[in-house]
Formats: structure tokens, sequence, C-alpha cells
């Protein structure tokens, strides 16, 4: 497995070196470093001078992928692409635009992300995976039937719509949490409760109906008739059974988000003022700020590959016939 | 049972924890507190004086740092009154062998201005660790390394504070640190071209930080600045090139704030940066608060500093301040509140509805929320809806230093120029965009058309038939009427373009229009946009684009006509005519004037009015120049004049005091809350509704219920 492993982290690096290329050479498609540096300084009363005396402190003169007047290795070295990615692969992100350390801002960040993430992540999957279950075993009833229609229609649903609808019914007529906010410690929970609800609710629809498919594939195979032929309560064919069997999908679609867990929701967090790492992409992206953009797509990208690697390796705990060669 | 009676146990404990304002977004240890609450939508990105320019920062760093001058509270016109000094300084002048002119020498002859500023002894800062001192006097605080700086990571976690006297030798450091290289402050340019010697200084320590190691401190003391200088501990010099009666403007704002030189030492300590702890973080001042949470990406909180020197609440107003009861608390001691907490609000839907709810004190009215909160009456007149009344809610409207406008590119061949014909093209289209119609679609009202680029409350705003546009507006029954559309139509024709045809060659006219995109609504109001210019069958071609590409484009000249707007550094008539200052071109210069108007007319006329007062005995010629010049720039028409907006301001009936304004903005201070009527309101309107919650527990049993009677139902049931 310690081989595998290897392999596979030996495949990122050539692809997180093209995440890299492809973000840099987007990035400065649309923004040269005198738009970076207007974009920072403001638009009154900024001298060119002042513009290049930025560019310069921030190593922003320089040649973006080729530097003809240098020579040697510098030719690649000494330009904005090269000493602004190869210390990402040492872990150094370096300095956002306005002067915070940006590993600084990432690790304050993440605990609101996570608290919001994750109990979303958890609960929804509790929630979706039960009631694709019970639509199971209810299946061809009326029941099943309404369900399906009711989840039809919650994914039709923008998510919008459900983040404005619920604070206006919740805590704006009920009064029940507050609208938005983030607090520390244990007073954090009031401010949790109301995302996480609207986080699951918005799943319902999508996820009930992706992993109802799956079971309603299982259900119909010769291990399950065998179980019920046993005497099995249907809960446990369900549950011990089906559920088990069904892992290998499930798993496909869940285990390669939780480490993108921590990389927060871009709406979510905006709507309800959580100070998380999503809304940090979102400032950053609307300040021009190469420096925050550049560390978040290189950590998404990163967290993605360890999701893949993470479910490879959950194959081998629910099919034990998978091996890694 | 065991499960019904744990879920019924649940269900009580959970209506029990809901018995009040379970939507507080505050810690309960709040309540009660004499806080004022507000919120901001940006992130400040720099709170260094020497950077700070934007209305997100300055809403932190006016409360916090004292520049000498500030602006009164309550006296409109905008009048400026002493800070920290001892008195507004009154500049002396000198020629150019040094002998001193008398105050109305002209402009030419003054060589040099200089301003003797006095700051009153006995202002202290507020406590910082950068003051703290040992038994012999040495800063505790000296040596910092990042071993040393281990377990902390804000400057509240440092255990020792100190404070010291404010001195004129902070101010002079401060107006060093403009230079500073590695610090890029706005107004260096500027005031490098005004300030004796800074120019020079700034290429000096540009020379001595490139001999020091990367990050280490560029101790500024060691450097001269020729124009600024220390006359004794509390007093200081600036001499300025030439005459310049703006320059105490700048003395209202951050920029000449004190930064003492042990707080720049202790930023400049290794491993500080490394850890967010620097000035643009984390900064130092004498004013009436301090910054004890900088977290800009979701509270920001300022607390009163316990070092403040004292200020009473102005006796004087405008007309009307005192039946508004702005004069209730004179004489009384400043700062009334405690604390300010900032909470971030992105989107406007949380922030209106937390106002509504009195966890904010006061807010602004976003587009969305219009029409719940203001009702618009049929001769325009504005009052709260009775949802607002009945809440006590007031409302304050004011027209802001800003103005908003279409510039013509004077450099391009069809509409720019002083030609008659390319006058006229430009004056036909001056009447046909109806900019009072703009106003009340697009701006709910929330503006007034502005027929020159003065707007209300800047000297030389003339109100009436005084203040009208006579190209565009006729003056009927006492009010401006908007031409006609045959007048505009006969303008084009004279200007060669007949029906919008080119007389000659039968070609239509197409003008472009360079913006930037705007988001929701922006459809609308090209569409309208492009309706008023096809009343005069031309034909406008909206070329949307990014913001960076917008300014590349009207920095190249490589524009027809465009959008821009202004907001007033300070409130003088400099501030807004010199944004067609022939001599400050975008294309020519790189400088503001983005039309690149050029009439020697107008540029005299500015010149001569930028180097008066507009008090004293030449106030009176200057408001004629004014005139002068504002008259020439209706005929020229290089911008067609769009709107001065208004801002509209909502406040709850706890909080007093609340005055609109838009150039002064250290105002926390002035602002008292009634917190006894504050928490009995926001118990009043944040009842929890319960029965939402019993819905749902039932909705959740009628669902599970029919589900276990069915499975139990097909457990029990013979195979089929």
């Amino acid at each position: 497995m310690l081989a595998y492993l290897v392999r596979r982290l030996l495949y990122a690096l050539p692809i997180l070196i093209g995440v890299n290329v492809i973000t840099f050479a987007l990035f400065f498609v649309v923004n040269t470093p005198d738009d970076m540096a207007r974009m920072q300084l403001g638009v009154k009363r900024v001298t060119p001078e002042a513009i290049d005396k930025w560019k310069a402190q921030r190593g922003y003169d320089k040649p973006l992928f080729i530097n003809d007047a240098a020579s040697g290795s510098a030719v690649f070295t000494d330009t904005i692409f090269f000493s602004k990615s190869a210390r990402m692969f040492a872990g150094d992100f370096g300095r956002a635009e306005d002067g915070r350390d940006i590993a600084r801002e990432i690790t304050s960040r993440m605990g609101p992300s996570l608290a919001i993430a994750l109990p979303t992540f958890v609960l929804g999957l509790l929630v979706t995976v039960s009631f694709a279950l019970m639509l199971t075993f209810f299946r061809a009833s009326y029941l099943d039937f309404w369900g399906v229609v009711l989840c039809v229609a919650m994914m039709s649903i923008s998510g919008l719509f459900y983040i404005i609808g619920g604070q206006f019914l919740i805590s704006k007529l009920w009064k029940l949490v507050p609208i938005s906010g983030y607090g520390s410690g244990l007073d954090a929970w009031k401010f949790v409760i109301l995302p996480v609800l609207i986080g699951v609710i918005s799943g319902i629809g999508s996820s009930t109906r992706w992993y109802r498919t799956i079971f309603l594939e299982e259900i119909s195979r010769d291990y399950v008739r065998t179980a019920r032929a046993k005497g099995l309560s249907e809960l446990v064919v369900l549950f011990r059974h089906v559920l088990r069997n069904a892992m290998i999908p499930i798993l496909t679609g869940v285990v390669v988000v939780i480490p993108l867990l921590f990389m927060g929701s871009l709406l979510t967090e905006s709507f309800f003022g959580i100070p998380g790492l999503g809304s940090y992409t979102i400032d950053a992206i609307n300040a021009q700020d190469f420096a925050v953009v550049r560390a978040m797509v290189f950590i998404g990208s990163v967290l993605y590959i360890v999701g893949l690697i993470l479910t490879d390796l959950s194959y081998t705990f629910v099919d034990p016939r998978i091996r890694f060669n | 049972m065991r499960f019904p009676r744990l879920a019924l146990l649940s269900l009580l404990l959970m209506l029990t924890a809901c018995a009040s304002e379970q939507n507080d977004p505050y810690p309960k240890a709040e309540r009660g507190k004499n806080i004022l609450y507000s919120a901001f939508t940006d992130r400040p990105k720099h709170l260094d004086p020497v950077q700070s320019y934007s209305e997100d920062e300055i809403t932190f760093t006016a409360q916090i740092y004292e520049p000498p001058l500030q602006y009164h509270y309550l006296k409109r016109p905008y009048t400026l009154i002493p800070a920290t000094s001892e008195s507004v300084p009154v500049p002396r002048y000198y020629d150019a062998e040094g002998r001193e002119l008398p105050a109305d020498a002209p402009a030419a002859e003054i060589a040099r201005s200089v301003y003797d500023i006095r700051i009153r002894p006995g202002i202290r800062y507020q406590p910082h660790p950068a003051f703290a001192t040992d038994g012999k006097g040495q800063p505790v605080y000296g040596d910092l390394d990042a071993g040393k700086l281990h377990g902390i990571d804000a400057i509240a976690d440092f255990a020792v504070t100190g404070s010291r006297e404010l001195v004129a030798d902070d101010y002079i450091y401060q107006i060093k640190r403009l230079a500073h290289p590695r610090l890029h402050s706005p107004i260096f340019s500027m005031m490098g071209e005004r300030i004796i010697g800074l120019r020079e200084l700034g290429s000096t320590l540009r020379e001595a930080d490139r001999e020091l190691p990367p990050g280490a401190w560029l101790d500024l003391d060691r450097f001269s600045l020729a124009g600024v200088s220390r006359l004794d501990r509390y007093t200081y010099r600036i001499e300025l090139r030439g005459k310049y009666p703006q320059f105490p403007y700048w003395l209202a704002m951050p920029f000449f704030a004190p930064v003492p030189r042990e707080v720049d030492r202790f930023y400049s300590m290794p491993g500080m940066a490394e850890k967010n702890l620097t000035l643009d973080w984390y900064p130092v001042g004498t004013g009436p608060f301090m910054l004890t949470r900088n977290d800009p990406n979701s509270r920001m909180v300022l607390e009163r500093n316990p070092n403040f020197h004292g200020e009473t609440y102005p006796c004087v107003g405008e007309p009307g301040d005192a039946a508004a009861g702005l004069l209730d608390d004179c004489g009384k001691a400043l700062p009334f509140i405690d604390k300010a907490v900032f909470s971030r609000e992105k989107e406007a839907i949380p922030y209106w509805n937390k106002f509504l709810q009195g966890y904010y004190d006061a807010s602004g009215i976003s587009s969305d929320s219009f029409d719940q909160a203001v009702r618009l009456g049929v001769g325009g007149d504005v009052r709260l809806t009775d949802e607002m009344r009945e809440k006590g809610i007031r409302l304050l409207t004011s027209v802001r230093p800003s103005v908003f406008y279409m510039g013509f590119n004077m450099l391009d061949p069809v509409v720019g120029g002083l030609s008659e014909q390319a006058t006229k093209l430009r004056q036909a289209l001056s009447i046909a965009i109806d900019q009072e119609e703009f106003i009340s679609i697009f701006m709910n009202g929330r503006g007034i058309a502005a027929t020159s680029p003065l707007p209300p409350g800047i000297f030389g705003y003339l109100e009436g038939e005084a203040g009208s546009n006579p190209v565009v507006y006729d003056w009927v029954d006492g009010r401006p009427r908007r031409k006609s559309i045959e007048e505009a139509k006969k303008l084009l024709a004279e200007a060669g373009w007949p029906n919008g045809r080119n007389a000659r060659t039968g070609e239509p006219l197409v003008l472009n229009l360079d913006t930037t995109s705007g988001g929701m609504g922006e459809k609308s109001r090209l569409d309208w946009l492009t309706r008023q210019f096809a009343k005069l069958d031309i034909q406008l071609v909206v070329r949307s684009t990014d913001f960076n590409r917008f300014q590349e484009k009207i920095r190249k000249g490589a524009v027809q006509l465009y959008y821009l707007g202004w907001n007033a550094d300070y409130p003088d008539p400099e501030n807004f005519l010199f944004l067609l200052d022939g001599t400050d071109g975008k294309v020519a210069v790189g400088g503001e004037n983005a039309s690149n108007y050029v009439n020697p007319e107008y540029d005299r006329l500015f010149e001569r009015m930028k180097n008066m007062e507009s008090d004293g005995p030449r106030g009176a010629e200057r408001l004629a120049i004014i005139r002068e010049a504002i008259a020439l720039l209706q005929h020229d028409a290089p911008w067609i004049f769009g709107f001065h907006p208004k801002s509209y301001t909502l406040g709850h009936s706890w909080l007093h005091n609340r005055k609109s304004t838009d150039v002064g903005n250290n105002i926390l201070k002035y602002q008292r809350i009634d917190v006894a009527g504050r928490e009995r309101l926001r118990q009043q309107w944040n009842e929890p509704v319960l029965w939402p919650l019993l819905a749902a527990v039932l909705l959740l049993v009628a669902v599970i219920l029919p589900a276990a009677v069915g499975y139990r139902r097909r457990e029990r049931g013979t195979a089929r």
C-alpha cells in the first residue's frame, strides 16, 4: 500500500504544477500587475511612480514566465511565476497583497468553515441515506412516489432561495436564531444552527435521489433475497446488507469531499457572515489578490488529490477484495 | 414510553431556552451595556494612517488617530476646528527672498507658506506595549524576536502596556513616513510637490533602505525633512512651496495624525509582521477610542481610550439643530459610549433585518429595502413608512459631497474639441439625457440633478436661477425646466448632424459609451440610456468592460463617452474643479482630468481660484471666479452633469446626536445611546415565535408514524 501511496503522491506533483500554471495564466490574462497595483492603491491620486514602487516591492516588476534579460537558470527563476509559485510547494504561502500572512489567515478561518461544513456534511449524510433507505423500503408505493416528487421539487430550487427563505422564516419571522454572524467557542452554536439546517435541507433532494437509485439497484440482488429468506427483518436487510454493499458508489462521492470541507462554502459563508475560507476566497477574487487566490486554488487542489487518495483507501475497508497494485 | 418522555423533555428545554431574544447575535454579557452596534461591508485593508484612504478604513481610523484639526460636528458649511492643536494654524507667506508677505499677497509672489502648529500639552496615547518601560526607562519590549513572541498572537497578549504624552515629534515622524519607501502613501506624490523636501526625503530613504537587510527598521529620525521642523516640545512647523490654501483640510485627515517613533520601532522588530502585528492592523492613537479587536472578517471592536484627553459636546450648530435635539448634550464630556462593535455584513438582507430587529443602531437603505422604509410623495417629499414610524425610526438625509457624470473624451474627433460644432453636439446630448428621470427611476429619488461639478454645501454652489445651467434648463415659474428635445435637435443640426446623420455624408451618428459592468439593474439602466440617445436619433453603442480595462482605456484616451464619479476629499471647490484642469489631463500627464478638457480660459480661472480662500475679504471675488469657470464648463459641456447622490440613514429612537456628515468622520464620540430604551424595544421586537417548533415536531411525527405503521404492517404481512 505504501508504494501505491508514494506513486499517487508523485503523480500529484505534475498535477499541482499544472494547476498552478493554469491559475497563473488565467489570472494574468485578466489582470496585469498594474491592475493589481491600482486595485491595492486605490484609484484616487495614484501616480505611475507609486504603481512602479508597489510592483517592485512585491516582485511584480519581473517578466511573467521567461526573463530574457537574465542568464542561466535565472531565465526561468527570476520571473513572477517562479518566485510566486515555487515556495508554495514548501508550504510557504507568503503574504496577501494587504500584508497579512496567508497561512495564519487560513488557520484562523478554517475553524468557522469546518463548524458549518462538518455538521452539514455528517447530518446531511445521515438524513439523506436514511431517507433514501426509507424510500427504498417503500418502493413502488405512494410514499415512494411522493418522496421522489418532493426530492425533485427540492433539487429544483436554487440554493440561494433556501438561504433567503430560511433567514426570513426562522430568523426574521420566528426570531429563533440570529440571521447572521459568528461567535467563538460555545457561543458559535446559535449561529451554526441555521446554516447547517439550510445546508442539510437544500441537499436532501439530489442526494436522496442518488442514494435511492443505488439502493434500488442493490435491493434486487440475490444476496438480499437470501437474507430475507433467512428471516431477517427488512430493517436489518437494509442497514446491514444493502447499505454495506452500496458503500462503494457512496464512498466515491462522499470521501472525496471530506478534505474539501476545509475550504468552506462561498455562498453560505457570505450570506451568514461566517468568517471562513469560502468568504476569504471570494474577498480575494474581488480584491484581485493573486497571492490569496493562488494559495486557495493550490490548497483546494491538494485537498482534492488527498480526497481521491482517501477514497481509494476507503474502498479496501468496505470491500476486502480490493487490493492496491 | 422512554423515548416520548425524552423527546418531550427536550422540547420543553428547547422552548425554555427560546424564552427571549434567541436571535440576539451578541453575547449575553453585553446586554444592557453602553455599546453602539454598527456594521461594515468591505473589510478595511489599511489602518496605518499613512496608507489608509478609503471610507471603509476611515470609519475606524478617524476614531483612533487625532490629526491636529477636525471638522465641527454640527456646523454647516463644514468648518475646521482644532483637534489636538491649540488653534487652526494661519499660514504666513514669504517671497523667494525670504521676506514676509501680507496675507492677501498675490499667489505668484508667494514662494513659501509656513504653518506653525502648536498642540495642547498633556494629551496621552492609548495604553500600548510599545510605550511600556522598565524601572530604568528602557522599553520592556525593545528586543523582541520570533522566539520571544512565542504565545503572543495579538497586541492584547502583551502583559505590560504603557503610555506617554503626545509631542510635536510624533507629527513630524508621521509626515516623514509619507515618504517611506516600503509604505505606499497615496498622497506622497501630491504632497511631495507641496511640502518642501519631502520628495528629496523619499529619494534619500529609498537609498538608505537598499542598504538595510530586508524588513529591518528604517529609523526616520536619522533623516531630516527640510520643510518640517520642531520648534519646541509641542510646536512644529510645516513649510510648503508656494500658496496652498487647501492644506489645512489635509491637516484634518489621518495622513497627518501622529505616529510615535517607538511604535514604528516596536512593529518593526523581527517576527512581528509574521504574526500580523503591524501598525496597519493595530493602530495606536490618542483619540477617544482604541481598537481592541481587529478581525476584519467578522468583527471590529473599538473601546473607550482610558487616556483620552477629554472634549465636550458642541453647543452651537446650524439652524434647526436645537429643534432636532442635537444641542441637548451641550458641554457634556465626550465620548458618550463605552464601546462600538462593528460586525461584518456582506449582504444587504441580513444587515437590514438585523437593523429592524434592533441589533444595529443605524443603517443605510439599500434599493431592496427602499419601499419598505421610505415613501416618496407626489412633490418629491420623503417620509418614512408607517412600519418605520411605529418603530420610532428616524430618517436623516443629506446630499453627499460627490458628483457623478458622463464625460466626453475631449481628444475624440467626433465629440471632443472646443469647435462650435462639437460643443453643440455635447450641449444637445446634455439636454437629451433626462437626469431627473434617471434619479427618479433608478435611484428612488435619492439624488439631485447636477448643474455643475459643485454639490450643495460646497462654496460656489448656488441655489435657484443663479445656480441653474442655462444650456440645459430654462427658468420658468421659479423652477428649472429642462429644454425641449426640439431645442436639442436644433443644436444637433447646427452641429452638423441633422436627425442624427452626417450633413455631408448621410452616415448615422454612432457614439460609444464605455462603462464597467454594474451588476443587477445595469441592463435596464443602459436600455434607458440608449433610449435617451435615440431621442436625438443617435445610436449608442455600450461597451461594457471590467474595471481594469475601463481604467486602462481612460488612461489611454481610448474612450468616447464614459461614466465616472468623484467623492470630495475636503469641502472646497478646488477639489471638484481640478477634475477639469487642463494641466492635469489623464492622457497627457496621468492626472485626474479624465475628459482631457483643455480650455486656457478655464485653466486661468482655476489657477486664480485655487489660490484663494473662501472666507475673508476675497471670498466674493473667489465666488465670482467660480461662477465664471462654471459658466465656461456649462457652455463647453465636457461633462454631462449627472447627479449629486443623497445619503439616507435610518436611526433608531434610542440613538441620539446623529447628524449626517460626509466629510468629518470622527463622529463616534458624539453618539449617545439610550441603553434602557434599546433593551426594552429589543425585547419587545424579538419575542420568539415557538409554534413552528411544535409544528415541525408534529410534521415529523406525521411523516414517521405512517412509515412506522407501514413498516410494521409489511413485516407482519404474509409474503405475496
